[in-house]
């Protein structure tokens, strides 16, 4: 069953961040979902790591640590193969639940 | 994968959080940098980075959760948590955990029996297909068959797919110890196939083996193989001698092979060798066993059984006058009598089981009180209501799983030693029992059991914290007023305990006071002094003449032995069954068409009055008349000469075997002797001579003049020195016989067994409820503190204590006393002589109860009275 909910909505942003950019650190894949999205989207930074770690645990994406530009140790996560077979049908759920919730927004 | 590589490294648990540290901080740490680069000040920044980033502690605690192996690793930490907590309060664990162990062992170990007994008693196929048949008259309902009656039932269309006849045989077996008796069963040759048993060795009986004349073949059982023939291979084909009489072995049972309804039997011959018996179709030594076909019900059956057995009754009106036939599950057959025993054990159990988890749940609620404050901290540092639950559901697991293991190992040995005291005798009819054990049923009983526990400990203390006011907890602490929820769920727990153990202990007391009433029915003779013993003559004897110089011989030797004052002799024992009887009718009197069964007792001339059965009129028979060439004669009861004789004097009047034209002349009335179980009523009997109808098994029944146990020896050797080929068995005093008869044997295992519970039900509600008292004068210090401050007097204060002491009791009493009625009045099955309602033993019960219950209020009312005011107000 496609996962409709806001979790899996953040699933998504760091996935389709990370299919985008690469290898990115967390406080990276913040800075991209706020600037990405005009600042419409901001959370707390701190709740993306339970996310991170969650997707990591499902094997869809890996971490290594390695330094920052700026010589600061930094764990870096890149998306696997199965996390892009994942991310595609992400995708696919979330333009469901939008079609979905935008029907029922329309409905007069 | 990395989950397995954490899962490796769960011990490191430092270093994962340390990573995890490691990553937030370095999030944090950039934003820093980046804000520093826009040009905040360097306080600004790092208010800035923590303020975006949200509750750090709380972030690292989710981003714990979302790994599973830390997961795990926090289910352990809580393990950890709740093994010190209850390490750290030993007396607690210690307590909870043995009367976790007492309550769960019981159930469990009363439900192994049910497993075993109820759930699985047969091990045969399709064992629900099998029933038992019999032939049936009004004072006999479930009697046994008639051969010729069973051989014209085969022969017609019953809906039966196996019709089978089974009987009980006695050999006498030659050993090198000396001639013993050994039990047999001859049984038509389908009777293995219709249980569905195939022998382990050799084969089965062939269809036709139960012919009259063909070979004497015989099976034997799995023990008799190991015992006789040292489990030897080569067994099959040898010939075994029984009896003088030589019987080809043709295979061997299957080891768990057992038959309840014959109880223990080593040899199963085919019934080829039809006695005297089996030939007359009015004589019934047999039983019957059927499996039914498929599809048919019970009741079909037995409507066919009856309709063939009226057609047989029109057919052959002399023998069959009177007899119907019927059939009963086997499992009813074999089970009939234990099953209420062991449902109203199980209830038994299931009460102490209440009062152990209410015990248990009661000293959680004390403990989690106390505690309200170190919940109320914790809640207040951020810990969510389900982390704190799973804290309590932890502990409750440990403490369910501790006491479970416990309670099962208890089970395990309370079964190996309840079966220990089950008489060797008596499981033969039980065999099933030797099979009870912790089997995946019953560990599934006791996953169950300590699921419904563990639930409860989990949820009552979490109950009392979250209906709690976190802010007063925290400010009040251990000061918390009466009002708790203590006071709310503590008390009323303890009135469902002393309920519990009300009911359990009016069982005790009615199922206590009915055997004391069995025990000391009235027999009918002086049961103390008599010791007896049964003998088997071997086929020397048959003649007639020779059985009578046999029998006068055993009475003359034995009775001028030292000791021993009179001797005599019976075909049966006293206090054992009621049989069918055979029908004897007045002559003279018109025939009414209905049979007369009276049960009729072959004894010497000496029986009656070595027995010190009182004659109300007439004589017993003496020696010379006791002898097949004279007249006969016939000693009756005094029921039968209130049944039949009404208003007359019976002596000197005939009565008569029906269809026999043989008169035998009245000549004494003697009160009733208990010749069926204690529990059953008196019925009609007649007493003839032994030498009119003898057989050549019977018992020898001796009063003696001392001590009647060291006569037993003495008995068996001077049988053997007048023959040693005549075997003996069975010696026992008659009091020994009596109290271990069946119906007293059932009625004192569920006396002690109930007796047992519910002592066990008394001592634990009488600590629960000192528990409550105890608790409650330790709460109440201060307030007893103020209370003598402002000048109480002792005396009001242990009115006080005792005043909450025994409204708990009343109310438990009371309660009690109520479901008692209701589970006296479900087991007055078992209750004999005794009513549901018997006010001595709710009065026992009760003032029982009400004197522990004061006991246990007077240690914690004492400690309240001498509380010193200014200790007490000091204390806080």
């Amino acid at each position: 069953m496609p996962k409709n909910d806001l979790q899996g909505t953040l699933d998504l942003l760091v996935l389709k961040t990370l299919s985008q950019l690469g290898e990115l650190h967390g406080y990276g894949i913040a800075l991209h979902i706020q600037r990405a999205s005009d600042e419409l989207l901001s959370v707390e930074e701190g709740s993306l790591y339970p996310a991170l770690h969650r997707l990591e645990q499902g094997g869809w994406i890996t971490a290594q640590w390695a330094l920052t530009e700026t010589k600061r140790r930094a764990k870096y996560y890149k998306l696997s193969v199965v996390g892009k077979k994942r991310l595609l049908q992400a995708e696919k759920d979330f333009e469901t639940l939008v079609e979905g919730v935008r029907a029922i927004l329309r409905y007069a | 994968m990395s989950i397995c590589r954490r899962l490796l490294n769960l011990s490191k648990r430092s270093e994962i959080d340390a990573e995890i540290d490691a990553e937030l901080k370095s999030h944090i740490e950039m934003r820093i940098d980046d804000n520093l680069a826009d040009g905040m000040s360097p306080e600004d920044a790092r208010r800035n980075a923590a303020r975006r980033f949200g509750n750090r502690t709380l972030m690292k605690e989710r981003v714990t959760g979302a790994d599973a192996a830390l997961a795990l690793d926090s289910v352990w930490s809580d393990i950890r948590f709740a093994s010190r907590y209850l390490a750290k309060n030993p007396g607690f664990a210690f307590t909870a955990i043995v009367v976790l162990a007492l309550g769960m062992g019981t159930s469990i170990a009363i439900f192994a029996f049910i497993d075993t007994a109820l759930i699985k008693p047969l091990p045969y196929k399709d064992p629900g297909r099998l029933v038992s048949i019999y032939e049936t008259v009004p004072s006999c309902p479930l009697c046994n068959i008639s051969y010729q009656n069973y051989l014209d039932w085969k022969k017609s269309d019953l809906p039966f797919s196996a019709l089978e006849a089974w009987g009980w045989a006695n050999y006498l077996i030659h050993t090198p110890e000396g001639t013993e008796p050994a039990h047999g069963t001859r049984v038509s040759d389908g009777f293995f196939r219709a249980l569905g048993v195939t022998p382990v060795l050799g084969r089965d009986f062939y269809a036709g083996e139960d012919a009259p004349g063909a070979p004497r073949t015989i099976l034997i059982t799995y023990g008799a193989w190991q015992k006789r023939f040292g489990g030897s291979r080569d067994v099959i084909g040898r010939t075994i001698t029984l009896s003088d009489i030589g019987y080809s072995v043709i295979g061997v049972l299957p080891k768990d092979f057992h038959f309840a309804p014959r109880g223990e039997a080593e040899f199963w011959a085919a019934l080829n060798d039809p006695s005297d018996c089996d030939q007359r179709r009015g004589c019934h030594g047999l039983f019957g066993l059927g499996r039914l076909k498929d599809g048919t019900s019970l009741q079909t059956a037995v409507a066919a059984l009856k309709t063939e057995a009226s057609r047989l009754e029109k057919q052959h009106p002399d023998s069959n006058h009177g007899f119907s036939a019927t059939a009963i599950p086997l499992t009813v057959a074999v089970l009939g009598n234990i099953q209420p025993v062991l449902l109203m054990l199980l209830s038994g159990a299931f009460l102490l089981l209440i009062i152990a988890c209410t015990n248990v749940a009661g000293l959680l609620l004390v403990r989690s009180e106390n505690r309200k404050r170190e919940m109320a901290l914790r809640s207040a540092l951020g810990a969510a209501p389900a982390r704190l639950f799973r804290q309590f559901a932890t502990e409750a697991l440990l403490l369910v799983l501790a006491g479970g293991g416990l309670g099962l190992g208890l089970a395990y040995m309370v079964v190996k030693l309840l079966i220990k005291l089950v008489p060797e005798d008596r499981i033969g009819g039980m065999p099933f029992l030797l099979t009870v054990g912790l089997s995946p049923q019953v560990l599934a009983f006791a996953g169950i059991i300590a699921l419904v526990a563990g639930i409860l400990f989990a949820v009552v203390p979490a109950l009392c914290i979250s209906r709690a006011n976190l802010r007063r907890d925290l400010a009040e602490g251990d000061r918390g007023s009466a009002q708790s929820a203590w006071r709310r769920i503590g008390s009323k727990l303890t009135v469902l305990e002393l309920a519990s153990a009300v009911v359990l202990l009016v069982g005790a007391g009615l199922l206590g006071k009915s055997l004391y009433l069995l025990l000391h029915v009235d027999t009918g003779f002086e049961t103390d002094h008599l010791a007896t013993l049964r003998v088997a003559a071997p086929k020397a004897y048959a003649d007639d003449n020779r059985l009578m110089v046999l029998e006068r011989l055993i009475a003359n030797r034995i009775g001028g032995l030292p000791g021993i004052k009179s001797a005599s002799i019976s075909a049966n024992m006293p206090v054992r069954s009621w049989d069918g009887g055979t029908s004897i009718i007045v002559p003279g009197r018109p025939v009414t068409g209905q049979r007369n069964d009276i049960p009729e007792r072959d004894v010497s001339s000496g029986y009656l009055t070595t027995l010190g059965a009182s004659f109300v009129r007439g004589r017993g028979f003496s020696e010379a008349e006791d002898d097949p060439s004279k007249p006969r004669v016939v000693v009756i009861n005094q029921t039968l000469a209130k049944q039949y004789f009404p208003g007359e004097d019976p002596v000197g009047k005939q009565l008569e075997y029906e269809g026999s034209h043989a008169l035998m002349n009245i000549i004494g009335i003697v009160e009733d002797i208990k010749e069926g179980p204690l529990d059953a009523a008196n019925r009609a009997a007649i007493y003839v001579p032994f030498n009119q109808d003898s057989s050549r098994s019977f018992v020898v029944v001796v009063r003696t003049s001392q001590d009647e146990r060291t006569i037993l020896p003495v008995l068996t050797a001077a049988i053997h020195e007048i023959d040693p080929g005549i075997a003996v068995s069975d010696a026992i005093t008659m009091t020994d016989w009596i109290n271990e008869s069946g119906s007293a044997y059932l009625h004192r295992s569920a006396a002690w067994l109930v007796g047992g519970f519910a002592g066990l039900a008394l001592l634990l509600s009488v600590v629960g409820l000192y528990g409550v008292i105890a608790y409650s004068v330790s709460r109440r210090t201060r307030e007893i503190g103020i209370r003598m401050a402002l000048g109480a007097e002792r005396g009001s204060v242990y009115r006080m204590i005792l005043r909450e002491s025994t409204k708990l009791t009343a109310f438990g009493l009371g309660a009690g006393l109520l479901c008692s009625l209701g589970s006296s009045m479900l087991m007055r099955k078992l209750l004999f002589g005794t009513q549901a309602w018997d006010m001595p033993t709710l009065v026992l019960v009760s003032s029982a109860l009400a004197l522990s219950a004061l006991m246990a209020t007077y240690l914690p009312a004492r400690r309240a009275a001498s509380v010193n005011p200014v200790d007490a107000l000091r204390a806080e």
